[in-house]
């Protein structure tokens, strides 16, 4: 990976001469980060590693696998994690193309398209409940048009396909947006030339698309994949706001065992779950859309 | 009195080794131009002049001052950037003001040389404009402006025509070159250009991987070069090198082609025996269309009419030779011509190491200056 | 015919474009009249979805109750901090990755870089504890420190980008007129960089504004906004959540207008 400085100098230009002038710079941040990100972190495995006493044990991990909620918690993660990321993949690259397409009222567009960039989980998991709710906006619409004869209860605690729908809607619908925004970069640094030659040889919109766009965009979308899969372990009050107590995610267990049962090191076990599925959906994403070096575009 | 003199200067890269000890006097209000292809150092000796860059080893002195360690700012000096540099958040005139501003030049002052200074460069009308509603010829203008405003001793150009259309660059030579000769200050001016080298400077210094290869005016340079990159770099087109012997016969010597032989003068006797490069100028070259007495005989690739002359690529026994004609002579390809190589104007090199081979029977073109009083 | 194929294509493309507009805007505009309609009017089935009657009530009622515009206020403040010390330590850091090549020059951006793989989760819960010990759990300064340990690293890599794109000749340039390195970067390079900084700043608010988890673990009595209302999910009625959410929208769809074009070119281009 070549540093900003070395991807913008010209050659004769890249070395400035060396003095302590950089490293004063990148001091503050360095020890900030190492204090209050690199020190907890540390602190967060010690936390996990021990029990009341102060000695080390596994009672933390094991308390969390034998509470119900724990399989609970991953399997709801999971679930939402397989119906979001797909529809989210594609719904981003939809709108990134489109954004590419310079539309008249384009601007327009990009502004919308940027507002739930804007938005937190939890405003979204009020919104959506809104919706959702037995007495909201979506069986108003439903009964109005004669769909429902009566209000539908979306948000059934007992069923759990109709919470994950429930949350994924209200996630597709406010994380979609930074998705578009990476895809949409990469989208921008394609030479048009290639399309353009593509389409002079005779291929369609989606022809083009899936022959010339699609591989040429594959380091971005690993990178909109990787952020979104990790942010997906971290998902939190979108589910709290919508279903209450009726589904639960491992961020909501983590906050429930600190704020509530004031026991931290349950919840330290539980980010280090987080922290564990994160670093693995990483190395998945990183090693299944691996480009070799000599079919990269630079 | 703001003579320069590099000592011995080193500038590398990690590896690279951009300048690679470099020697070099320029007199007080001399126009110096260092010549060379991208990479050659030219670019490295100018910041190191300019203190933009430090330098590994040598000495740096501006007047009679040792500059090598001191920063940009104390050198005395203006700077003309390549991309012109011009700030794009101030207007044009407190671009032309920064440097009198920096030196905490009283109002008036700055006012008036502002002005006089955007006179120069007939800019007046665009003081209250913003770089990005200027054109790059305008833009490069402006860059002029600042640097000449604040009446520095030394003034530092990298290639500052180079982002310039042909037709502009022709005429911002002319300009450029008038407006410098009426200032006081002394001048280094970088290029590439070999062209621009020899209408604008008093001396060149044609550089190559790091190091001078010849200083000399644009008359010495152009007609006695000291090596073969330097024949070849400059002038358009490059020089011919020809691989040649010379062996002497009785009292004679003669010069010996893959595509002919013919008799040189006296005084070349020293060259035989040695492995040889005949340097020849396109011009310099005669042709006949019939055959004679020590022509060599050659055969016509391609003939391309240039308005002022016609370009011959010409093929001699192994070696292909441009060969410049008038402008009303049209051999058809495949034809034959007979190429007359006049002696006094031929440049020998050695074939093994490219340097200049001196027999005392050349005859330069030297540049005699005509002082009317 | 491969112009009607075009013709068909751009159409298709506009109601796309439409549609998806329409799915993000509805909510936004659902919360922001159910926020705006009385507070009876909310329980009302079926609901009225274009409004006949737009009042405070609920936002009043919202704003009244305890702790609610202290609440706001508590936001403001750590995310203003958040600015600050995000800004005052990140900006350097930037101005160093683009101007210098120095050893730890590619190490430092792929730390920097890899934090996004650190949920703030995983901070959080320690700090939580050491608040308590050090004596700053439950106050402004404690969350605002969390949000800048979060959002300093994006900061430092969106500065490093926007410096990069002014170039350095510029200051070179200053330097051969009379300036100093420190007078050369504040008279050329900060000036040009000032939209771009700001543009980060601007997300660096958005991102504090709406933070949830740290701010609500961090806080039992002042809290900030997000907190607040997490605190608040099961307990208040329903106009009291509704105002609270458009209160959590509002602000951050504002400041989105003015930065859309900066996020596009900065955000993107920091993706690697």
């Amino acid at each position: 990976m070549t540093t900003i400085a070395e991807d913008t100098a010209p050659l004769a230009r890249r070395r400035r001469r060396w003095e302590g002038l950089p490293y004063l710079l990148i001091l503050p941040t360095v020890v900030y980060l190492g204090v209050f990100f690199v020190w907890p972190m540390i602190q967060g495995f010690g936390l996990a590693l021990r029990d009341e006493s102060g000695g080390w044990s596994l009672s933390a991990f094991e308390t969390m696998v034998d509470d119900a909620a724990f399989g609970d918690a991953m399997s709801f993660t999971f679930l939402l994690i397989l119906v979001i990321v797909p529809i989210q993949l594609v719904l981003a690259l939809g709108m990134a193309l489109l954004l590419n397409a310079r539309l008249r009222l384009g601007g327009l567009f990009l502004y919308i398209f940027l507002l739930p960039l804007a938005i937190s989980d939890l405003a979204a998991g009020i919104a959506w409940s809104a919706i959702f709710t037995e007495r909201g906006y979506l069986n108003t619409i439903l009964e109005g048009v004669g769909v429902l004869e009566q209000p539908f209860i979306f948000l059934d605690p007992t069923s759990r396909t109709q919470l994950v729908i429930a949350v994924a809607a209200a996630e597709i619908w406010r994380s979609t947006t930074f998705m578009m925004v990476i895809l949409f970069a990469g989208l921008q640094a394609i030479p048009k030339d290639y399309t353009e030659a593509a389409e002079v040889f005779g291929a369609g919109f989606f022809q083009r698309v899936r022959h010339v766009i699609f591989p040429m965009l594959k380091p971005s979308i690993q990178v909109a994949l990787l952020l979104r899969l990790i942010f997906a372990f971290e998902v939190f009050a979108v589910v709290i706001a919508l279903t209450g107590s009726g589904a639960t995610v491992l961020a909501a267990e983590a906050y429930k065992w600190q704020a509530t049962n004031e026991n931290e090191h349950v919840a330290a076990a539980y980010s280090m779950v987080i922290l564990g599925l994160s670093l693995a959906a990483a190395a998945v994403v990183l090693v299944a859309l691996r480009t070799p070096r000599e079919r990269r575009l630079r | 009195m703001s003579e320069i003199r590099f000592e011995a200067v080193r500038k590398s890269f990690g590896k690279f080794h951009a300048v690679d000890g470099v020697d070099l006097d320029v007199k007080d209000r001399e126009f110096v131009v260092l010549l060379g292809p991208s990479g050659c150092g030219k670019t490295t000796l100018l910041r190191c002049l300019a203190g933009l860059e430090r330098v590994d080893g040598g000495r740096v002195y501006i007047g009679d001052r040792d500059a090598t360690d001191l920063p940009p700012r104390r050198r005395r000096i203006a700077m003309v950037f390549q991309s012109y540099a011009v700030f794009p958040h101030m207007k044009v005139y407190d671009n032309i003001a920064f440097g009198l501003r920096m030196q905490k030049e009283r109002k008036p002052v700055v006012d008036e040389r502002v002005r006089s200074s955007a006179g120069l460069l007939h800019i007046e009308e665009l003081l209250d404009r913003y770089s990005s509603q200027l054109s790059g010829g305008q833009r490069q203008r402006v860059a002029v402006a600042r640097a000449i405003a604040t009446k520095a001793d030394v003034l530092l150009m990298d290639e500052p025509l180079s982002n310039l259309d042909a037709l502009l660059r022709l005429e911002m030579r002319a300009e450029l070159k008038a407006l410098l000769q009426s200032l006081d200050a002394t001048t280094i001016y970088v290029t590439h250009d070999q062209i621009e080298a020899l209408s604008m400077g008093d001396r060149i210094a044609v550089m190559n991987q790091g190091r001078i290869v010849q200083l000399g005016n644009p008359l010495e340079v152009y007609d006695n070069p000291a090596d073969t990159f330097v024949g070849g770099f400059i002038g358009n087109p490059p020089m011919n090198f020809l691989e040649a012997e010379v062996s002497v016969n009785g009292g004679s010597s003669v010069a010996k082609l893959s595509g002919g032989s013919f008799e040189l003068t006296g005084g070349t006797a020293a060259l035989a025996g040695h492995n040889l490069l005949l340097g020849i100028r396109a011009e310099a070259i005669g042709v006949e269309t019939a055959p004679a007495d020590g022509l060599v005989r050659a055969t016509v690739i391609v003939l391309e009419p240039l308005g002022s002359h016609n370009l011959l690529t010409v093929r001699c026994g192994e070696d292909i030779l441009k060969v410049s004609i008038q402008p009303d002579l049209f051999p058809l390809a495949e034809s034959d011509v007979w190429l007359r190589l006049e002696p006094a104007r031929i440049r020998w090199m050695d074939r093994d190491t490219g340097v200049a081979i001196h027999t005392g029977t050349e005859e330069f073109a030297t540049q005699t200056a005509v002082i009317t009083s | 015919m491969a112009l009607r194929q075009i013709r068909i294509g751009r159409v298709l493309a506009y109601v796309a474009a439409l549609v998806l507009s329409a799915f993000i805007l509805a909510p936004i505009y659902l919360i922001t009249i159910s926020a705006f309609s009385g507070f009876d009017a909310v329980y009302d089935y079926p609901k009225n979805l274009v409004p006949s009657d737009l009042t405070m009530e609920s936002m009043n009622i919202f704003l009244d109750s305890e702790g609610v515009t202290d609440s706001l206020l508590r936001s403001v403040y750590v995310a203003a901090i958040t600015i600050i010390v995000c800004l005052a330590i990140g900006t350097p850091a930037g101005y160093a990755l683009a101007r210098f090549t120095f050893r730890g020059a590619n190490p430092f951006q792929l730390a920097l870089v890899s934090t996004r793989a650190f949920p703030l989760i995983i901070i959080a819960i320690p700090l939580a504890v050491t608040y308590l010990r050090v004596g700053i759990d439950d106050t402004v300064l404690g969350v605002a420190l969390a949000h800048v340990a979060f959002t300093l690293p994006l900061t430092v890599l969106v500065t490093a980008s926007v410096f990069a794109g002014i170039s350095y000749e510029l200051e070179e340039a200053a330097m051969t007129l009379g300036c100093n390195r420190l007078s050369a970067f504040r008279r050329v390079a900060l000036p040009l960089a000032l939209p771009g900084v700001a543009a980060s700043s601007i997300f660096v608010f958005v991102t504090s504004w709406n933070e949830v988890f740290a701010a609500a673990l961090l806080t039992l009595r002042e809290r900030t906004l997000p907190a607040q209302m997490l605190a608040a999910l099961d307990t208040s009625p329903l106009p009291y959540r509704l105002a609270g959410g458009f209160f959590l929208l509002a602000p951050a769809l504002v400041v989105i207008f003015f930065i859309r074009k900066y996020l596009l070119t900065t955000w993107g281009k920091v993706a690697r």
